[in-house]
């Protein structure tokens, strides 16, 4: 605060000024209060109380974790949805910097933009839709790439959703669709290093490799684990890719495939809630803890 | 926009990737000028230039494919080349056959999915900007873990909550209503957080100061000082709401399971199931792949419009979203 000149009466009144913010403050931030409270904490409250009690309310410690870990789908969704986060981290951590870097080099700034804006597109599908669109990409008979297809060794619609494909493709849709807010971001960020760095480094003879490799990625460093950690919550929650896959394959391909998927099971097919919440909650510690590391070890975010 | 790539050749970057550090610049500079410039820098030109197309090509190539499948008969789909318009006849029957189904089925999603995300967007608004600019300006009691919590619940992935959701919204009799995603939808600590870095960064306090000396009142000070200034903040966050509410579908899939309560997203993922193509077990009232096409289009139309308008402020606002700068 920049108030200097304080004669005697005006300590007293800033302090009457800071009740009277205090108390706006606190009114203006109620309704989202009312809203964090209700779908933030109580549903996490709720599903903790469900995942340790049984159907009638009694306190089972971990027994619903315990069952569903023992469904002979659960290692197979755990396995399935950590080859995926594999595939999809690795992809996005190379192929969004690279991109970025080129994208960042290039001479003319019209086409840089344009290339970022394309790139970015395929978000608006984000969702069923993008699924919906890479369904028609990777059935033979109608994509226009079916020759690719076929170079590949793939002519049914069924050889090319063989299960052990199915994470590479989750990995190309998500790709699809994510990637390109990525390489905004991750462009920007490459704008946000000062001049006279770069051009040190140009002073000093490095060439677009090393400048890439020495300057721009070690400064690029909290970004691209920004982009992991997001990357890596969101992917743990595959949900719309496998489900829709199953409608399109009549079950064969997709159905049971991830942890969400599971908990759905769980919930509405199988009626057990209390499994449910369990996979639920395993959901949620994962994605919390890794919030709460980023936030608490990373600075990044000004949280004064 | 800052080029790296001075024009002049005199002021070239020197290329040392294949050079060893030790080499002295005197050295390596004699060597550049002794041999001609272009084939050095052709390979890693051309390496860049087709890298960037085979990329253009993969991200473009299914949105335009999507665009003029929905003008084809399922015929022209499967034998006529991939990136040929078919004709306004074809487009207009699968309109025809495509809103044929379950009575307009596609036009009502479209308005559900319309109407969820506009009253999500309008609470999320009047929600979340009072709430980051009293992050930003004001000071209060438990301020800190306010903020605190709200940068842990934006980095969770909404789709942890649906469950949990489920059976909270359950317990209050709200499934099958609209409520039971508009009121989730409407919590939005990525929008608090972007109107937080906003009024933080963009506003000067002393502003504020400046307007209660003269006996504003606090409510008068966000009214009619922070408000007129935080339209661009209201634009980017009005944007992602949007975009999220509009796209999402695991949450509308548990909440809403009646075809005319469904929005657009979750209603063309139910259309999959009556494509023969897909599932060879529908009958005569099946819906083909062009129909499917076209629904996908028109699901993703809004987003699409909305993308284009917002272009200008998008790049700025993502960065926003994850610095302080």
């Amino acid at each position: 605060m920049t108030l200097t000149h304080s004669p005697a009466g005006s300590a007293a009144r800033r302090r009457r000024g800071a009740a009277r913010q205090s108390r706006a403050g606190t009114a203006f931030v109620a309704a989202y209060v009312l809203l964090l409270i209700a779908f933030g904490i109580l549903p996490t409250g709720y599903a903790v109380y469900f995942a340790f009690t049984d159907a009638g309310g009694t306190f089972t410690g971990f027994a619903n974790f315990i069952d569903t870990a023992q469904d002979f789908r659960f290692m197979d969704a755990v396995g399935h949805v950590a080859l995926y986060l594999l595939f999809w981290l690795v992809s996005l951590v190379v192929f969004v910097v690279a991109l970025a870097l080129l994208l960042h080099r290039l001479a003319s700034g019209a086409v840089s933009k344009s290339l970022r804006f394309l790139f970015y597109i395929p978000g608006a599908l984000a969702g069923a839709a993008s699924v919906l669109v890479w369904l028609f990409m990777l059935d033979p008979a109608v994509s226009p790439v079916s020759s690719l297809l076929g170079m590949l060794g793939f002519h049914t619609f069924g050889e090319v959703i063989a299960p052990g494909n199915l994470p590479l493709l989750f990995t190309i849709i998500a790709f699809w669709t994510g990637a390109g807010g990525w390489i905004v971001v991750i462009h920007g960020a490459l704008d946000n290093i000062p001049r006279d760095v770069m051009e040190a480094a140009r002073i000093d003879g490095a060439g677009a490799w090393q400048t890439a490799w020495r300057v721009q990625i070690p400064m690029l460093r909290k970004w691209i684990v920004y982009m992991v950690i997001l990357a890596f919550a969101g992917g743990a929650q595959l949900f719309v890719e496998p489900q829709l896959l199953s409608l399109a394959s009549v079950g064969v391909a997709g159905r049971d495939y991830s942890l969400n998927q599971l908990t759905y099971d769980f919930a509405f097919q199988m009626n057990n809630v209390n499994g449910a919440a369990a996979v639920s909650v395993e959901l949620l510690v994962v994605s919390v803890s890794a919030a709460a590391v980023f936030v608490a070890r990373s600075r990044f975010f000004d949280a004064d | 926009m800052p080029t790296e790539t001075p024009a002049g050749p005199a002021a070239a970057p020197p290329r040392t990737e294949r050079e060893p550090n030790a080499m002295s610049r005197a050295h390596h500079q004699a060597r550049q000028r002794r041999r001609p410039r272009a084939p050095r820098r052709l390979v890693p030109r051309l390496l860049t230039g087709s890298v960037l197309l085979v990329f253009t090509v993969f991200f473009v190539l299914p949105v335009l494919w999507l665009v003029l499948a929905a003008t084809k008969t399922d015929q022209q789909l499967v034998h006529g080349s991939p990136l040929s318009f078919g004709s306004w006849h074809a487009f207009r029957t699968n309109w025809d056959r495509l809103t044929a189904f379950q009575d307009n089925a596609v036009l009502q999603w479209l308005g559900n999915s319309t109407s969820y995300a506009l009253i999500s967007l309008v609470i999320t608004l009047c929600v979340a900007v009072p709430a980051g600019y009293a992050l930003a300006m004001t000071e209060f009691r438990g301020r800190h873990t306010l903020l605190v919590s709200t940068l842990v619940v934006m980095l969770m992935p909404t789709a942890t909550l649906v469950v949990p959701l489920f059976l909270e919204i359950n317990a209050v009799h709200l499934i099958g209503t609209m409520w039971s995603i508009i009121l989730p939808y409407s919590f939005y600590p990525f929008g608090v957080y972007l109107t937080y870095i906003y009024f933080s960064t963009a506003v000067p306090r002393d502003l504020l100061a400046a307007a209660r000396m003269d006996g504003c009142s606090e409510f008068g000070v966000f009214r009619h000082i922070a408000l007129p200034l935080a339209t661009p903040v209201i634009a980017l966050v009005g944007f992602f709401s949007f975009v999220a509410n509009w796209t999402n579908y695991f949450l509308p899939y548990v909440m809403l399971p009646e075809s005319d309560q469904m929005p657009v997203q979750v209603g063309v993922g139910s259309l999959l199931s009556n494509v023969p193509s897909f599932n060879p077990a529908v009958g005569t009232l099946a819906i083909e792949r062009p129909q499917l096409a076209l629904a996908t289009l028109l699901a993703i139309t809004p987003v699409l419009i909305v993308f284009l308008f917002a272009q200008r402020f998008l790049v700025s606002g993502m960065l926003a979203g994850a610095t302080k700068e």
